[in-house]
Order: C-alpha cells, then structure tokens, then sequence
C-alpha cells in the first residue's frame, strides 16, 4: 500500500545505505542489509532508542520521543520509533 | 497488518531523508541571503532551489499553481494541456517543500485541469476547473481520489474549457460557492446545496460580432470568451474579466447583463488579471501579445506598459510590497519589476528553465517565505529564492 511504497522510496533515495524495521523488543522485521549487520544494528539501535526514550521522559514527564538523529563521519543514522515498531534508515553523508 | 503501523514514522523518515539529499538547498533556503546584491544597483537574482517533478503526469504541462492559505509549504499544482489536438487524462497534486521528490497527494482526472482555487477558511477544500467544462470539489481530507462534487452535463457545465475558479465567501444559508469562468463567455456562480452543485449564471459577457455567417438570414450570435477572472480584495462585489479578444470588463455581481467599464486593454487574449492586494484601484493584466500593463480602474488608458519580447504567460502581485510584481514568458524567463526602485524596466530578468521545447506557463508567490514558484509545460515546477533586492519593503 502506500506504506510500502513510502520505503520503497526511501529505499531508493540516493545514499540511503539501509532500512531496518524493528519491533519492540529489538528483533528485525525487515532489512535491506545483511543479517549479520541487521543483528548488530538491531541490537545497538534499540538500546539507543530506548535510553533515550528515558532521558526525554524524565526531563519532562509529559514529553515523548519522536525522532532520533545521530550524525556520524561517514553516515547518519536516523531513527523514527512509532508505538510498537521502530524505523531505522542509514544515510551516506553528502561531501 | 504489521507494515501499516509505521505509516506515521515512514513518512517522517521520507522527510528527513530528503531534507538530507537535498541538505545545501534547504541551508539554501532557509540562509542564503545573496550578499552581491549591494553592489547590483537595484538588480536582483533569484536562485534555483528545489525542483519537483513527477513521472506520473507524463508529458502534461502545468496549467494552475496555488498555495495553501493555511499551510505555508503546501501547494497544488494541476496538469492539463493546452493544445487543442492533444487533449488527454488531467492530475491534481500538491506537493510540500519538505518532500520534493513525490506528492503528498495525487488525484487523476480524465479531462485536462485548467485551473484551481484553494478555499480561503476550509483549506482542504480544492475548487477545480476542467478542459471539458465541467468544475469539481476536492476535499483533501477523504481519502478518494475522486472530486467529492463534480458538475454534470445536466447539472449546466461550461460548454468550453473552464479558464478560472475562485472560491467566495459563504452564502447567507452558509453553503459553500466559487465562480468560474470560461471560453463560452459565462460567468457561473455554483453553490453546494445538499450535497449538489448548483449553478447559477451570474454573467454573459456582450456580445462581439453580431453575425459570423449569414447563411440565408442566419444569425450567429458569438459571445466574447472569458480567459480569466479576479475579485477586488476589499470590494466584494466588484471583478474584473479578461476576454480571448484582449478586453477587460469590470463587473458586479449585482448586475447580470451590464458591465460597469469595459478597457480595450490588448490585442491579444487577456491571460491573466490580478487587482494590486494594497491599492485598491490598481490592477494588472498579461497576455499574449507580449505586454503587461497596469491599470487604475478608474482611467481608460493603462498607467504602464512593459513589452517583454515574449507572449506573457502570467503574473502575480508579490504579498509583501505593492510594487513588486512577477511575470513569466514563453521564452523561459522570469522577469521581476519593482515600480519603486525603476519605473521602466525589470530589476530582475532571469532565464529559468532550459529554452527549447519549453515555455513557462505560470508564477505564484509565496505567502510568507521569499520564494516563487514557477510551472512550465513539461510538467516541472521550479522554486527559486527572490534575493534581498527584490524583496524591498516600501517605506
């Protein structure tokens, strides 16, 4: 449906390294990398989101995590968490 | 199913992956300020941002552009053609500057799109105009692809293409209605009733020649043909027409078979007539015989007139000054006047696509940010910032 074709978009968008989609307790639904890498990323990016979750939550009770952007050398990594799901896409940085 | 629950995080990640494709335009956009402009003498430039364009309009020219009045960064475009030959399928889609690389909404129509009109308080109301005649209403907030009213042969569409529509205020029962305009020389008023659209003829423009053919007593009586419409922003009864035959009538609602004045204003058809948003006596009006001129409406004789070497193709007011006013010609250039800095020339005139096989059809100004967007027949709107010297604030 539409969704589908929104990823398939992002998918497509130039630079875009991979696209994991997680579920709420951190194991992949879908990737477009390998499994090893899908693992590693799976299992790192979901502590990440979590602790962070944490932070805005106790710096303001009412506050909520919607979006997560981690910008790196050689990537950026940006994280969309929904209620049970989590959307991950790696991007190579633009020189 | 599992897919469907990301939808709201999967169109946040489409924006921000494109925010970072497209990273320098939107620094661009949001930063760059030209700063050669204090050494141009008055002249300005305007620079190319985003492009948009959609493999699914195939090789239909952009015939309408209009920006949201309630989202700043939401606009619609309608595709159609304007050859007579090649008529073919017509579509709807309003892109957002967050995403320039797909639309946020896409509707398909079998007839070509000539025009469309935002809703001023219901902003998720889309007023449509058709090659074939007929007018349809969009509502953005169903799901459909298709109008939620369209008009019908039986319901009195335009027997010629619909060249414009504007929304107007709410009746006195608070139904919903919009004029249009079109070649057969009416001018309706259609109102939703229950559901319906209704229509009601609102004007006949006179009558141009009084016979065509005289076959054995035959008389043909043929009526002028209406290119396009504006209403004055302040007087509510009060609009312009411009006609194919180059005249401008000023109208009123209240009176159905006169006009007020009639201006003899070009010699080709009146592509476009737009009334000045702070002076309430001026208007200006474009078309294909190369010039756009400035009226008063009080006076016979247009106050400017500036030849632009190229059939015009529109023309806009700019939101922020009263002086300031764009135009797109055939020839791909945008031209960019400013009657407070010189009288007599553009203090901007930059070519904006490339020159073969294509022709600018339309400009629209941005209500709040400095951009203009500009539609041409291949189907691609270009955005571009208007640098710092075309943006002056009069005193």
């Amino acid at each position: 449906a539409d969704v589908e074709e929104t990823l398939k978009r992002i998918q497509s968008q130039k630079n875009v390294a991979g696209v994991i989609i997680m579920d709420s307790s951190g194991r992949a639904i879908r990737s477009t990398l390998d499994d090893e890498a899908t693992q590693q990323h799976c299992l790192l990016l979901h502590q990440l989101c979590d602790k962070s979750k944490n932070v805005v939550r106790e710096l303001d009770g009412s506050n909520d995590l919607t979006f997560l952007r981690l910008r790196t050398r050689k990537h950026e990594i940006m994280i969309a968490p929904d209620r049970d799901f989590l959307l991950a896409v790696i991007q190579n940085i633009t020189p | 199913d599992v897919i469907m629950k990301i939808s709201k995080a999967a169109k946040l990640m489409e924006r921000m992956v494109n925010q970072n494709s497209f990273d320098d335009i939107a620094q661009d956009f949001k930063y760059f300020e030209d700063a050669s402009d204090e050494y141009r003498d008055g002249q300005g430039t305007l620079l190319p941002l985003w492009q948009f364009r959609c493999h699914k309009t195939g090789r239909l020219a952009v015939t309408a552009i209009s920006w949201n009045p309630k989202y700043k960064d939401l606009f619609a475009v309608g595709y159609g053609s304007y050859d007579f030959m090649k008529q073919g399928k017509g579509m709807l889609l309003l892109y957002t500057m967050k995403n320039p690389s797909f639309p946020e909404y896409a509707f398909s129509s079998e007839s070509g799109i000539m025009c469309l009109d935002f809703h001023n308080d219901r902003a998720y109301l889309v007023a449509v105009g058709f090659y074939d005649g007929n007018v349809a209403i969009y509502n953005l907030k169903k799901a459909t692809s298709q109008p939620s009213y369209k008009s019908g042969a039986k319901s009195g569409k335009h027997m010629d293409p619909v060249w414009q529509v504007k929304w107007q205020k709410d009746d006195m029962d608070n139904n919903l209605n919009f004029f249009s305009v079109s070649l057969d020389g009416r001018i309706v008023s259609w109102t939703l009733v229950k559901n319906e659209l209704v229509h009601r003829d609102v004007f006949k423009l006179p009558e141009v020649g009084r016979t065509m053919h005289e076959l054995e007593g035959l008389e043909l009586q043929v009526f002028g043909c209406g290119t396009s419409f504006d209403f004055h922003k302040k007087i509510d009864y009060l609009f312009l027409v411009g006609t194919q035959e180059g005249k401008i009538y000023k109208c009123s609602k209240y009176y159905s078979s006169q006009f007020l004045d009639v201006f003899d204003a070009h010699h080709m058809a009146v592509d476009s007539v737009s009334w000045n948003p702070y002076h309430m006596k001026v208007f200006i009006s474009c078309s294909s015989d190369w010039t756009v001129k400035i009226w008063d409406h009080t006076i016979k004789t247009p106050m400017f007139v500036y030849d632009l070497n190229s059939a015009v193709g529109d023309v806009a007011w700019s939101p922020y000054s009263s002086t300031v006013f764009a135009a797109v010609t055939t020839d791909c250039k945008a031209h960019v006047f400013d009657l407070n800095v010189n009288k007599y020339e553009a203090i901007c005139t930059q070519l904006v696509a490339a020159k073969e096989k294509n022709k600018l059809t339309h400009i629209q100004f941005n209500p709040v940010y400095p951009i203009v967007i500009i539609g041409d027949e291949q189907g691609c709107i270009i955005s571009l910032k208007l640098s710092p010297n075309l943006r002056r604030m009069p005193k």
